[in-house]
């Protein structure tokens, strides 16, 4: 029932994945499966609620932002999950797990001989059993072992040495050890200690690789949101399409409207609006008309332009982004995450360890015999199952709580470095705000007015109208005829015999020609609407929360001075104006260089080097491709909280992986001396084994409600 | 030992099954949503609602 299904059909279909927000029930699944299904267009849709996505198979012609409004019509909020989709059958976890499955199968049925042989079971019984055991044994580790034999393989290949050589090597000379052992019908076979053994590294290993996230280009979903061509108007008048690479400075584009534009450049004719928000994350469009700079990647909204090209291809302003983002990706890559940091200690010791017993039980006057297996029993005793565990077990364990309260954090190491930020970088525009126009009051009160109103507002597409449209919801639109759509200007027609204007101040009548939007009806008085753009609902207590626990936070915008002043006095937190991509990278590194740990967060192309630059980065998850990708964490939903939520789990979890280190080592302090000291039988060391990697199992589970 | 001659081949061909039906799920993607696993009993399956083929 939970298999994928998949429908066979003659037309090739295009498979999407969104991120969900605000599913919560069985009835939320049903309701978007039998929902989208039933769209046009769309053939199936399947649900993941573990990770809160949707899978949709659906026509090529059918766009992303159609799918989204469909899914918004069923009342839920989606974006599409930018990335690789992480098919938990497939791949480096499945390996893993079905590794672990056979390392476990093994682990149970040769306990079950061990145990009787514990119990006291003696001469051709125990024999017996051992055979069997082997017989158990060595293919189990011939399957379960073959992730570690081939990484420890090949870093001895390039002459170097990980946690998986001590691994291996002790694996390997145990088993060989046990064989001997068993053929000369001797009284200790370790055969149970190497397949538990294989199983907890196993457990460690695949909460690890559920945890990594595969590298994830960027740069490449950017540059896949341009157009790839652009119709070129000749001199004597024709246009023809011609391929994004040929177009060159000086050519004359013809845009069409709902087109995004191939290059940078200048408008020689039409004016329109231009949705600038791929560029500039800046939700209110911008006017264009003859003279002024538009940029590649934007899109225009109301009318055809035509536009003389500034700059083509690898020129345009957003291939300069792409490439800073591009050389701001490297700094990140030399993060050490903790458990390698472990295990670079951790190889060395172990060898010199079993080793100085070999020679020391030599000297001592015992035979090769007893000292090869108080080496080995001491490479048993100090495997780093525990070890393996305490990093992964309390990452997956708090990204489970972080996925509850809306957050989803996409690589384990993320977690890490979040915890050792002192220093928030926000965005404005849709991160701090929530990036899209809202109307602040003001509306008038007049039934009439507001039914005019409405009826202007509902014949636009224009983010303003729509602001108009919400805020009016059960209000009866009254009847209107002529309406035009002025670029630049508004909306009007006439409502009642009267003509009703919507749009800018001059040109509806207000003597105040600053002003936001305005509205008239026929003679009445101009009403001047207030639209902002919100904050999010808890972001003044998200601030707070952070100041209190002395997070520097600053505010980054690239909007104009007042505006974000404005915001940053109502927040009471520190904010720059007029950012460029460039300068919010300049102060992500200038911040770095002085020793502060940044987190930055954001959700536009304009924070994308800055997002990839900072030592940890987060995103809403409405935030651009370009964001979500860039960022290591992302979190749904209209609060800001989960910013200082997130933090103060990744503080909770460096604490308890802490814990768990100290423990793990702690246990091999004690076990091995008793190693050293040859009196560990294959029965410590299994109690010893599971004991400890049972404890920072529990120890990890603490974390469940560490998301608050 | 003549009841040990029965009784573990058969411990091991129960262990073998357990284990080639654990492949056979994780094969077919039955580990992908538990979380959704456990909500989809809830949910009244439509007659009338297209049924989705199994492979």
């Amino acid at each position: 029932m939970t298999a994928p299904a998949r429908r066979s059909c003659a037309t090739p279909l295009e498979s999407t994945t969104f991120v969900v927000d605000g599913l919560r029930c069985a009835g939320c699944i049903s309701k978007l499966e039998h929902g989208l299904a039933a769209v046009p267009g769309i053939a199936a849709a399947r649900v993941n609620f573990t990770t809160r996505r949707v899978r949709v198979d659906h026509l090529d012609e059918m766009g992303e932002a159609d799918i989204v409004a469909s899914i918004a019509s069923l009342g839920f909020s989606a974006h599409v999950f930018a990335g690789e989709e992480q098919d938990a059958s497939k791949g480096e976890s499945r390996t893993l797990v079905l590794a672990m499955a056979v390392a476990g199968f093994a682990a149970m049925n040769v306990m079950l001989l061990s145990v009787s042989i514990w119990s006291g079971a003696d001469g051709a019984t125990r024999t017996l059993f051992h055979w069997l055991s082997a017989l158990i044994a060595l293919p189990a580790v011939a399957y379960s072992g073959r992730p570690f034999f081939g990484s420890a393989w090949a870093a001895l290949c390039k002459g170097r040495t990980n946690m998986d050589v001590p691994i291996s090597v002790g694996v390997l000379l145990t088993l060989v050890m046990s064989l001997y052992e068993t053929a000369i019908g001797g009284p200790h076979a370790y055969f149970d200690s190497v397949v538990m053994l294989l199983f907890f590294l196993l457990c460690g290993r695949f909460l690890d690789s559920v945890m990594r996230t595969r590298a994830e280009d960027g740069v490449s979903a950017l540059l896949g949101r341009m157009p790839i061509d652009a119709t070129v108007l000749t001199s004597n008048g024709t246009a023809t399409r011609r391929p994004i690479d040929e177009i060159a400075p000086g050519m004359r584009l013809l845009v069409t409207v709902g087109e995004r534009i191939a290059a940078d450049g200048i408008v020689l004719e039409g004016t329109s609006e231009i949705d600038r928000s791929l560029v500039t994350g800046e939700s209110l469009p911008e006017c264009a008309s003859p003279g002024s700079a538009v940029l590649a990647g934007t899109i225009n909204l109301l009318a055809p332009l035509t536009i003389k090209v500034t700059k083509a291809g690898g020129d345009t302003a957003i291939a300069d982004i792409a490439r800073l983002m591009e050389s701001a990706g490297r700094a990140k890559s030399h993060y050490v995450r903790i458990a390698d940091r472990a295990s670079r200690l951790y190889a060395p010791a172990v060898h010199s360890l079993a080793a100085l017993t070999f020679a020391g039980w030599l000297v001592a006057g015992a035979g090769a015999h007893q000292a090869a297996i108080a080496a080995i029993a001491v490479l048993i005793i100090t495997c780093p199952c525990a070890l393996g565990l305490a990093v992964p077990i309390a990452q997956v364990v708090v990204a489970g709580a972080l996925m509850r309260r809306g957050v989803l954090v996409k690589d384990g190491s993320a977690l890490e470095r979040l915890a050792q930020t002192d220093t928030v970088l926000l965005d404005k525009t849709g991160t701090i705000t929530l990036g899209r126009p809202a109307v602040a009051g003001a509306l008038p009160d007049a039934p009439g007015e507001r039914a005019a109103l409405l009826a202007l507002a509902r014949a636009s597409r224009h983010p303003i109208a729509r602001a108009i449209e919400q805020a009016l919801a059960g209000v009866e639109a009254a009847g209107a005829t002529d309406l035009r759509e002025m670029p630049g200007l508004g909306l009007a027609a006439v409502v009642g015999g009267v003509e009703a204007r919507l749009g800018r101040p001059d040109w509806v009548g207000a003597r105040d020609p600053n002003g936001g939007t305005c509205f008239r009806l026929g003679n009445n008085p101009v009403r001047q609407l207030t639209i902002r753009d919100e904050p999010r609902p808890d972001a003044a207590q998200a601030i707070r929360r952070l100041n209190r626990e002395h997070f520097a936070c600053e505010m980054l915008s690239g909007d104009a001075a007042p505006v974000v002043s404005a915001l940053a006095d109502e927040l009471r937190i520190a904010g720059s104006a007029r950012m460029t991509p460039d300068s919010k990278l300049a102060i992500v590194r200038e911040l770095e260089a002085s020793g502060r740990q940044v987190l930055m967060v954001g959700d536009g192309l304009n924070d994308g080097p800055a997002l990839k630059a900072a030592a940890v980065s987060m995103a809403p998850a409405a935030a651009t491709d370009v964001g979500r990708l860039a960022a290591d964490l992302l979190f749904l939903g209209d609060g800001l909280m989960a910013v200082p939520i997130a933090i103060a789990a990744a503080r909770r979890t460096m604490h308890v992986i802490r814990q768990n280190f100290a423990l793990a080592v702690g246990y091999n302090l004690l076990a091995v001396p008793l190693a050293i000291a040859g009196w560990v039988t294959p029965l410590v060391a299994a109690l010893a084994m599971s004991g400890s990697s049972l404890l920072v199992v529990a120890n990890a589970l603490r974390l469940r409600s560490a998301a608050r | 030992m003549s009841g040990l001659a029965l009784l573990i081949p058969l411990a091991l061909a129960l262990g073998l099954s357990a284990l080639a039906a654990f492949f056979w799920a994780a094969r077919n993607g039955q580990f992908d949503d538990l979380d959704g696993a456990a909500l989809r009993v809830l949910i009244d399956e439509d007659p009338s609602a297209p049924v989705e083929p199994d492979r």
